[in-house]
């Protein structure tokens, strides 16, 4: 929501058109390399497993499952990404033509040999030491149940198709580009949402509708496929990109405007997360729970790491803390106390407990910098972890065992949140996530705020300027361990139970990658990336929507974020002020290209503003 | 003749007490004294410009008043208290701003944010005041956002209108350097300690900071101490120069006699460049 197009980027103008490159002239070493680049990447997945665990799962019954299409992404990407060319300034672009088709063909063909090279080595060598994954059934799927030369040719042909069809994607105007991308989109989209639209659907009483969209056993039937290509499509084509403009337009809209445009949006949001659970059963609440526990968390995070430039690597610390605290107070089966508080109260004494133990963590973190504070931060989360686990303190927190029969929380006698009935967690996590959601954006405008901005771009600077830096990142610390101990509290109300082992820095290192997916800095962007990686990928041990991945999930979570740094290192939906520090020198390129300079010869700012166009 | 000349100013302005006194102070790194028992005062309403060749000690100065480098021996002595032991951001918020030699803005923040957070030490709204947005909180929010305003319009109209909402890496060099004297105005100081204000300026551009250094005293009522290697620039705005060679304070008294004095001609130039 928050603008996706940095200030400063207007529309660039039309690159001038070339005419088409030659069909056969070619920068070689580049197809051999990218080709060879995604041939590594298939047989890698390929021998990860992953085709043969994610066949189960069809995205078009009977023609595609999701393992297929992991194998059959690569040589299209590949065939895609080789027609790129690179856009210089004032430079015509080539238009593109059959140079893209046979490019794309030849990276796919390389991509494709992969596979076939495999399927010769393992049918000639054993190879079952060192490739601990390879079975029969792989080979059977690569072969389509076929002899291993079937297999061979087969690859090549479906890579150099694939390939070739990428290219062809670079062939087709701005209009069908958008056309064809909708309808792979819709088409994937109702594969991956299908257990949440089944659920929905059936609480609306839309069965007849589902039961024609998807096939008995999963994934969407073909015919229904068509359909809805066809309609997603013509919606296209109809729609002739009003989406897009409506997202540039709001991006561009200031002042009042943009307040009610986003206050809009903000009523729509809200009143679909309250009305959607009322008609969703189970699986989807408790779906939906989850993203809202790691939203909070989340949101906690991106205090500590967005704003304040603090990377905690330990942040799970202060959930755990969250859950033991509220889990001692509240159960009657803890070991050594057991006041059995009510939910609520127990609530404002893990608000204490937690922000204390944030003070005390962060008191002798904070007076390191960069690499050595991350370091220090890894330490004490797993300190705290095992300080729960310890004989030391088993008379406590019940050590390895942890504490169960954790009775849900009281919400003032009207209702009880529990885990058997995800609904209510829901609301309970949405009531919190909305009060995140407003500390992190108060906060964020405001002069802590602005010192934690600070502090961020040059701390020797901040202090120099009269900032205390101990204070301001400490109560980065705090605010952040209060926003996770929420999460932590209603967690343990949830679950019913706290171990140790459901507080291992593998979630530190979920949280952080959401947070860097999602777009650093940002509010809308952390919950989107919740969204995406909790929702469809599923969190350390909460399945997602493809719960077929929960064993490559890590996997998964570390090509997308290498892929991000790559291309998109602010995030999916970026902070403004991410994007500059990224892409600063771009940006202030692209203000001198526009003539948009700060130059004190022109005598300074007295005369009008530049116009953002030539 | 230092201590002569030192009196003689105290004189001249009546029995005024230093604003800022460094009293022996030495800085070692390691085995090298950058600052070597040195003696200075800085007086309310003074601008003192402090040059000597590289290496000379200059910015490690400034670095030991705000308590960037630890003083190893010495003491620092401002409105009558000492410095000593203070971290950088009290000694700022006890009326000592500086700029940086080498630019050092907070590039991704706006003008306008850069000026406004630097006013931190002045302000004193806490977080339950955002929070729950109390009148309070508003009134000086609205105050921080005037007095930034304010303080960029002391730069005439460079700073200010659709600059100040322009990230600060966008502004040119130039400006940077304004837009450090503006963040270290709004930390409303007594005392500014000036590195270098117009290195990498043209000519036109040096005159026009020279002017506002002197607007800066008489209009703001600030202290300005300058490090400069520009001598034009320290003959225009100096009321008094110290000339620092090796850590050691080798002389001090205005521009002609420093600029006369044979131990700053063979600072500069060398041993036997002041003979005829």
């Amino acid at each position: 929501m928050n603008t996706t197009l940095p200030p400063t980027t207007g529309p660039q103008p039309e690159a001038p058109r070339a005419a088409p490159r030659p069909a056969f002239t070619h920068d070689w070493r580049r197809i051999a390399r990218m080709g060879s680049v995604a041939a590594f990447g298939q047989v890698f997945i390929a021998l990860s497993n992953m085709p043969v665990r994610l066949d189960e799962r069809l995205i078009v019954k009977p023609v595609l499952s999701l393992g297929y299409l992991v194998l059959l992404i690569l040589p299209f990407a590949a065939g895609y990404r080789q027609g790129h060319q690179i856009k210089r300034e004032n430079m015509p672009v080539c238009a593109p033509g059959p140079n893209e088709v046979v490019g794309g063909f030849l990276c796919g063909l390389i991509t494709g040999g992969g596979l076939s090279l495999l399927a010769v080595l393992v049918t000639h060598f054993d190879l079952r030491e060192p490739l601990v994954n390879w079975s029969p059934v792989l080979l059977d799927l690569l072969s389509f149940s076929n002899e291993m030369w079937f297999a061979v040719v087969i690859w090549l042909a479906i890579g150099a198709g694939m390939g070739a069809a990428g290219g062809v994607l670079r062939l087709l105007g701005p209009k069908s580009h958008r056309v064809v991308v909708t309808m792979a989109l819709a088409v994937a989209g109702a594969a991956v949402l299908e257990s949440l639209v089944v659920d929905v659907a059936e609480g609306l009483g839309l069965e007849p509708l589902t039961d024609r969209l998807y096939a008995p056993r999963g994934g969407v039937a073909w015919p229904s496929a068509l359909g809805l290509a066809a309609v997603s499509g013509l919606l296209a084509v109809l729609g002739r990109g009003r989406f897009r403009q409506a997202r540039v337009r709001h991006a561009q809209m200031e002042g009042a405007q943009r307040t009610r445009a986003n206050l809009g949006l903000i009523i729509a949001t809200a009143a679909v997360l309250i009305v959607l659970p009322l008609f969703a059963g189970k699986l989807t609440n408790e779906l939906l729970a989850n993203v809202g526990l790691f939203v909070l968390l989340a949101l906690g995070l991106n205090v500590v790491v967005g704003l304040a430039g603090i990377l905690d690597l330990g942040y799970v610390a202060f959930f755990a803390v969250g859950s033991y605290t509220a889990a001692v107070l509240t159960a009657a089966t803890s070991p050594k106390i057991a006041p059995e508080m009510p939910w609520l109260v127990a609530l404002i004494v893990v608000v204490i407990i937690t922000g204390l133990v944030g003070l005390f963590i962060g008191a002798p973190v904070i007076r390191m910098r960069g690499d050595y504070l991350a370091i220090v931060t890894l330490g004490f989360g797993e300190i705290i972890r095992l300080l729960f686990l310890s004989d030391w303190l088993s008379g406590w927190f019940g050590g390895s065992q942890g504490i169960t029969k954790i009775p849900g929380a009281g919400i003032f006698g009207i209702t009880e949140v529990s885990g058997t009935d995800p609904r209510r967690v829901f609301y309970l996590v949405l009531a919190f996530c909305v009060v995140a959601i407003y500390i992190s954006w108060r906060l964020e405008r405001s002069r802590l705020g602005r010192a934690w901005m600070a502090v961020r771009e040059d701390e020797t600077v901040a202090e120099a300027m009269g900032i205390n830096t101990v204070n301001v990142k400490l109560l980065a610390f705090v605010v952040g361990a209060v926003l996770g101990s929420f999460s932590g509290a209603i967690f343990a109300a949830k679950v019913g139970s706290v171990f140790p082992a459901s507080f291992l820095i593998l979630v530190s290192i979920v949280i952080l990658v959401v947070v860097i997916f999602g777009g650093m800095g940002n509010i809308i962007g952390v919950i989107a990336g919740s969204a995406v990686l909790i929702g469809v990928l599923g969190g350390p041990k909460q399945p997602g929507l493809l719960a077929e991945f929960s064993e490559f999930k890590l996997l998964i979570y570390g090509a997308l974020l290498i892929w991000m740094m790559l291309a998109r290192p602010e995030g999916l939906i970026p902070s403004v002020r991410r994007t500059r520090e990224l892409r600063q020198q771009e940006m202030a390129q692209d203000a001198w290209l526009r003539g948009q300079v700060d130059d004190d010869d022109a005598g300074g700012a007295d005369g009008p503003r530049p116009a953002v166009q030539p | 003749m230092t201590d002569m000349q030192a009196a003689a100013g105290a004189a001249a302005a009546g029995v005024r007490q230093p604003l800022l006194e460094t009293r022996r102070l030495s800085v070692d790194f390691g085995g090298l004294k950058a600052l070597d028992d040195l003696d200075l005062e800085i007086y309310e309403g003074e601008i003192v410009s402090v040059i000597g060749p590289n290496g000379a000690g200059k910015t490690t100065l400034f670095n030991a008043i705000t308590a960037t480098v630890e003083s190893s021996d010495g003491d620092i002595v401002f409105e009558g208290q000492s410095l000593l032991g203070l971290d950088p951001n009290r000694v700022t918020s006890s009326g000592i701003a500086r700029t940086f030699q080498n630019v050092r803005l907070f590039a991704n923040m706006s003008v306008l944010e850069n000026v406004m957070v630097s006013q931190h030490c002045r302000t004193k709204q806490h977080a339950f005041g955002a929070l729950l947005y109390t009148k309070a909180f508003r009134q000086e929010e609205a105050e921080i956002r005037q007095r930034a305003e304010e303080i960029l319009g002391f730069f005439g109209t460079r700073l200010v209108g659709y600059r100040m909402d322009q990230p600060a890496f966008t502004l040119s060099y130039a400006n940077r350097r304004r837009l450090e004297i503006a963040r270290a105005m709004a930390t409303q100081p007594k005392l500014i300690l000036l590195d270098e204000p117009v290195a990498g300026m043209n000519p036109v551009e040096s005159a026009e900071l020279t002017g506002l250094i002197g607007r800066l005293r008489d209009e703001w009522g600030f202290a300005i101490v300058v490090i400069e290697h520009d001598m034009g620039v320290v003959r225009e705005v100096s009321d008094r120069v110290v000339v620092l060679d090796h850590g050691v304070k080798i002389a001090e008294g205005d521009y002609a006699d420093v600029a006369n004095d044979p131990q700053v001609i063979e600072a500069y130039l060398g041993k036997g460049a002041g003979d005829p």
